[in-house]
């Protein structure tokens, strides 16, 4: 657990609009993509999850409806909405920009400064 | 606090139970189950699973707040936030709350009610279609409202800008339904168009119409009201078409009006509508053709479609010059203004609204003083939570956030204010609609709290709220954090602390003006108590009647009167017994032109005086104990063989005569010209109120002028009770029919002093809430500064300070601003006075007595708000006190 990274703020929504692009999902399943589409290498409290996905939805990027688990339990699945999908889109060009910048910035030699 | 309990579980009620929040908190738990579920498969029992997979969860609750926001945390929902938070810290203060409440409910209360009466009064049309075009006509410089019949028909068919023109007038008759024993009946007389002019439509039955009139007494039906139908005949439809008696005359009731109509006057209710043109079986005689009498109460109609006051008024002009050329002897001063005629015209409804008007201004400034204290209240508090607030915006909150928690505070205390006030308020309206405040008179008092008083009252409420959360918001948004935080909450002089004094100031001077008019109002009703009358009302009872009610007429009345004179003087132990046509102090009184012997020519603009008439028995002045001055008064040979005679008044004496003893055997002309000689002068005395300056009056023989009127003065020194009962077997043993009314004249008196005894009253109760907030606020003001100094004066004490010096820095500024406000409000209150000499008898604050009460009400308030404030000042122990902090 303690090599587990903090989330940086505002990149619970991108993961989220991430794990529920690859098919519909229930907010406890959305947790388990995300650990492990990430390699179970983030830190997350579950509770906190359903604060970013209630936003996610009245900002209409995701949509919710009643469904049954697998193990027929009811619970609600969110899946993306157009405008969700165009946001993932630009959210992970910003990401990965930003990223690259960060890498780069932190990987350069002292001489070049 | 029941009523912030009820509000907390509503506001849980509508976190928890609403849709979208009950759903999202479904999917909370699913997810718990989904995750508890993996969790029991990799072992673990179920119970074990579930604990487990709570703890992972983390914060149930945050997380159900943070999802409230995130799914848009409305309005509402942060507002029963802020109101569960204010709710929280009101209830650890329960003194301050109850006391801010208390003193907003007060404050609201005296607001609701004077304006419900000032609605019911005033502001309130009476209850006619289309009350905005309906106008009284009131005539000349004396605005009079009363006009003669045959000067309404000329009104009313040479005019052109009214679409009809309507009249009526009060008065009583005996009412008998068949049981055979009359009872006297408030009754409005109209002429047959009265219902059609107003566009009033039946209840059941139908209504008189002019087209009913074929000349007098021709129209012998009657329309019931509403309430007397309900009251005398329960409800029941079998009435039409019923006969009744009135004064011993058949009449048909035609129908019943309709319950929301009551008559053309706002403050008295009648109990039927009879048509004037029957006037002289209802009032026993028949003036209608009579253009000098001037006997309507008031004539009024709608305007025409399109046509506007102005011209209304043009048009009566013309027809008004018309009759002064036309009938030069009996009309004058013909030209007019329109009023709104459910007051009785401006004679009445001015005094009315100006002292309303007033009441309604003091009311509001007792609103104000109630803000300025709880401003002051909130102020103080917000400075001891200053460290809290800076804290709070320090971390991040925002100032807004801040001031609404501010802000809701304080309206939930006004919220809580309004609806105590507005409750008081209502137990008290209610009573007073119910309430007969004179037993003579069917005089009521129009107000029903509707919904245009709940509204001022919550608009009231709210504006308070917002006025007095605004000053300790004012402070948050000056507040430093880090300057506050660093610091620690010490007293310090500033600019801040003379807002809150600017305030205190204001509030003071308000509870004086209060003070002082209220004292003037005391002042003069103790006064008019001990007026000199001209009679003396104690130990003498009343019996009024009409014997027109009872079918008299013609000679049968003065064989009738002299008969009960002499009969009621044959009870033991009666001094003497008097007849007079009308009381003095009894509802306005009669006026009649008299006219200086020289003068041939009678008509109006040659009139010499205008004193108050009254026909009276011989022993009249013995009966009532009105000093004669010189002469002789009437006999019982003073009838209509002998010349005619009267007695006047000193002022009257002086007015035509110049002098009491040149009066005395002058002459004077009446106005059909009669030559009456004075034979006695008699004191002045009230007539018409209790108020009023000087007036002249007139006293001629009932033998000589007689009149159906009949009201008997019986003087006794035997006791009340017994009397009371051997005059009323004599009076029933004389005519059984004839209905009495029976008191002592103390009794009867209340409806003059019911005027200057509410204003008393009113004032009295603003006075006293008045002086309530002062002492509240100095007291708040003084215990605060107090509280922040204690540590100084610990070290002043410590110092060698003496207890005169301690007490002087301790109270020496409140008590300043005492002074000042004190003084400022005394000259404002004696500004207000003026106002109030239309009610109360010799106003003036001119009066020492008023002054240095005022000034030492006001010193026994300033006293009483500081002493414990200052002793807890000088009870201070330096020891204990330097220890702290």
């Amino acid at each position: 657990m303690t090599d587990q990274a903090q989330l940086l703020p505002g990149t619970l929504d991108l993961l989220i609009l991430r794990a529920v692009s690859l098919g519909p999902l229930h907010g406890y399943g959305i947790l388990l993509r995300i650990g492990q589409i990430s390699g179970n290498a983030l830190l997350i409290e579950q509770g906190a999850l359903y604060p970013g996905l209630f936003r996610l939805v009245r900002q209409g990027l995701l949509k919710a409806s009643w469904g049954t688990s697998e193990n027929n339990r009811k619970a609600k699945y969110y899946e993306l909405t157009a405008a969700g999908r165009k946001r993932l889109q630009q959210e992970t060009d910003n990401w990965n920009r930003l990223a690259n910048a960060i890498r780069t910035a932190l990987s350069a030699e002292p001489e070049e400064a | 606090m029941n009523f912030l309990a009820y509000l907390r579980s509503v506001s849980s009620k509508f976190l928890h139970h609403s849709r979208t929040a009950g759903e999202m908190e479904d999917e909370l738990c699913s997810h718990v189950q989904l995750r508890a579920d993996d969790l029991e498969s990799t072992g673990m029992s179920r119970a074990e699973a579930e604990r487990r997979a709570r703890i992972e969860f983390g914060g149930f609750e945050r997380y159900r707040e943070e999802s409230h926001h995130a799914l848009g945390g409305s309005f509402i929902e942060t507002l029963l936030n802020d109101v569960r938070i204010s709710y929280r810290k009101l209830r650890k203060s329960p003194g301050f709350t109850l006391v801010a409440s208390l003193t907003l409910a007060l404050a609201i209360g005296a607001n609701a009610v004077v304006f419900a009466v000032l609605n019911g009064l005033i502001l309130r049309p009476i209850n006619v279609p289309r009350p905005a075009s309906l106008y009284g006509l009131e005539r000349g410089s004396y605005k009079a409202v009363n006009h003669s019949y045959p000067d309404y028909l000329d009104f009313r068919n040479r005019n052109r800008t009214f679409e009809d023109l309507a009249a009526y007038n009060l008065t009583s008759v005996g009412l008998d339904t068949g049981s055979g024993d009359p009872v006297g009946s408030w009754i409005m007389e109209t002429t047959p168009n009265y219902f059609d002019a107003l566009g009033i439509q039946p209840y059941l039955g139908r209504l008189f119409h002019a087209s009913d009139d074929h000349g007098p007494n021709s129209v012998p039906y009657i329309v019931l009201t509403h309430a007397f139908w309900h009251s005398h005949f329960h409800d029941d439809p079998g009435v039409v078409g019923r006969v009744v008696q009135l004064n011993k005359h058949p009449f048909t009731i035609l129908g019943v009006a309709p319950p929301d109509f009551r008559g053309t006057i706002l403050f008295v209710f009648p109990d039927f509508w009879v048509p004037l043109t029957n006037q002289e079986q209802v009032e026993g005689v028949y003036d209608l053709n009579e253009r000098g009498k001037r006997n309507l109460l008031m004539v009024f109609g709608h305007l025409k479609p399109g046509v506007t006051p102005a011209q209304a008024v043009a048009d009566l002009n013309s027809v008004g010059a018309y009759l002064e050329a036309n009938y030069p002897k009996d009309d004058s001063q013909m030209y007019f203004t329109l009023t709104r005629p459910g007051l009785a015209g401006d004679w009445f409804g001015g005094p009315l609204r100006q002292f309303l008007s007033g009441l309604m201004l003091l009311a509001g400034l007792i609103l104000l003083a109630a803000c300025a204290n709880l401003g002051n209240l909130f102020a103080a508090r917000a400075a001891d939570r200053s460290r809290e607030i800076s804290l709070r915006l320090a971390l991040g909150s925002s100032r807004l956030r801040v001031v609404r928690t501010l802000f809701t505070e304080a309206l939930m205390i006004s919220a809580l204010g309004a609806v105590v006030g507005l409750w008081g308020s209502i137990v008290i309206l209610r009573g007073l609609s119910t309430w007969q405040p004179l037993p003579t008179a069917p005089l009521t008092i129009p107000i029903s709290p509707d919904a245009k008083v709940y509204f001022f009252a919550l608009l009231l409420a709210l504006a308070s709220g917002l006025v007095f959360g605004a000053v300790p918001a004012m402070q948050t948004f000056r507040t430093n954090p880090y300057e506050l935080v660093k610091s620690s909450s010490g007293y310090r002089t500033g600019r801040r602390m003379t807002v809150r004094e600017v305030l205190l100031v204001v509030q003071i001077a308000i509870c004086a003006v209060l003070v002082t008019s209220s004292f003037v109002a005391v002042r003069g009703l103790v006064r008019s108590l001990h007026a000199n009358l001209g009679f003396e009302p104690r130990n003498a009872m009343l019996v009024e009647t009409a014997l027109s009610m009872a079918g008299y007429s013609g000679d049968a009345v003065p064989a009738m009167q002299k008969r009960m004179i002499d009969t009621l003087q044959a009870i033991p132990g009666v001094q003497s017994v008097g007849l007079v046509d009308r009381l003095p102090l009894y509802y306005g009184a009669n006026y009649t032109n008299i006219f200086s012997d020289k003068t041939s020519d009678v008509r109006p603009s040659n009139v010499a005086a205008r004193p108050t008439m009254y026909l009276i028995s011989p022993e009249y002045f013995q009966a009532a104990d009105t000093s004669l001055l010189s002469g002789r008064a009437f006999t019982w040979h003073d009838d209509t063989s002998a010349p005619r005679v009267a007695v006047i008044n000193r002022q009257l004496a002086r007015k035509i005569f110049g002098s009491v003893s040149a009066a005395l055997g002058g002459y004077f002309k009446l106005e059909n010209v009669t030559r009456v000689q004075v034979v006695g002068i008699v004191e002045d005395g009230k007539y018409e109120t209790l108020a009023e300056e000087p007036r002249a009056a007139m006293f001629l023989p009932i033998l000589q002028s007689p009149s159906t009127q009949t009201a008997l003065v019986i003087r006794s020194e035997r006791d009340q009770q017994e009397i009371a009962a051997a005059i009323k077997r004599t009076v029933t043993g004389l005519d059984s029919g004839l209905p009495i009314t029976l008191r002592s004249w103390n009794q009867e008196l209340e409806s003059a002093l019911f005027a200057s005894r509410m204003a008393t009253l009113s004032l009295g109760v603003l006075g006293t809430l008045g002086a309530m907030l002062a002492v509240t606020g100095i007291f708040g003001m003084a215990a605060y500064s107090v509280s922040k100094r204690l540590r100084e004066f610990g070290i002043r004490v410590a110092l060698g300070a003496k207890r005169a010096e301690l007490l002087h820095t301790a109270m020496g500024r409140a008590l300043k601003l005492l002074a000042f406000g004190s003084a400022a409000g005394l000259f404002l209150g004696i500004l207000a006075t003026k106002v109030l000499a239309y009610i109360v008898y010799q106003a003036t604050p001119n009066d020492p007595m008023v002054l240095g009460g005022a000034v030492l009400a006001m010193s026994l308030l300033g006293l009483l708000a500081t002493w414990i404030p200052a002793r807890r000042a000088l009870n201070v122990d330096p020891n204990l006190l330097l220890r702290e902090e």
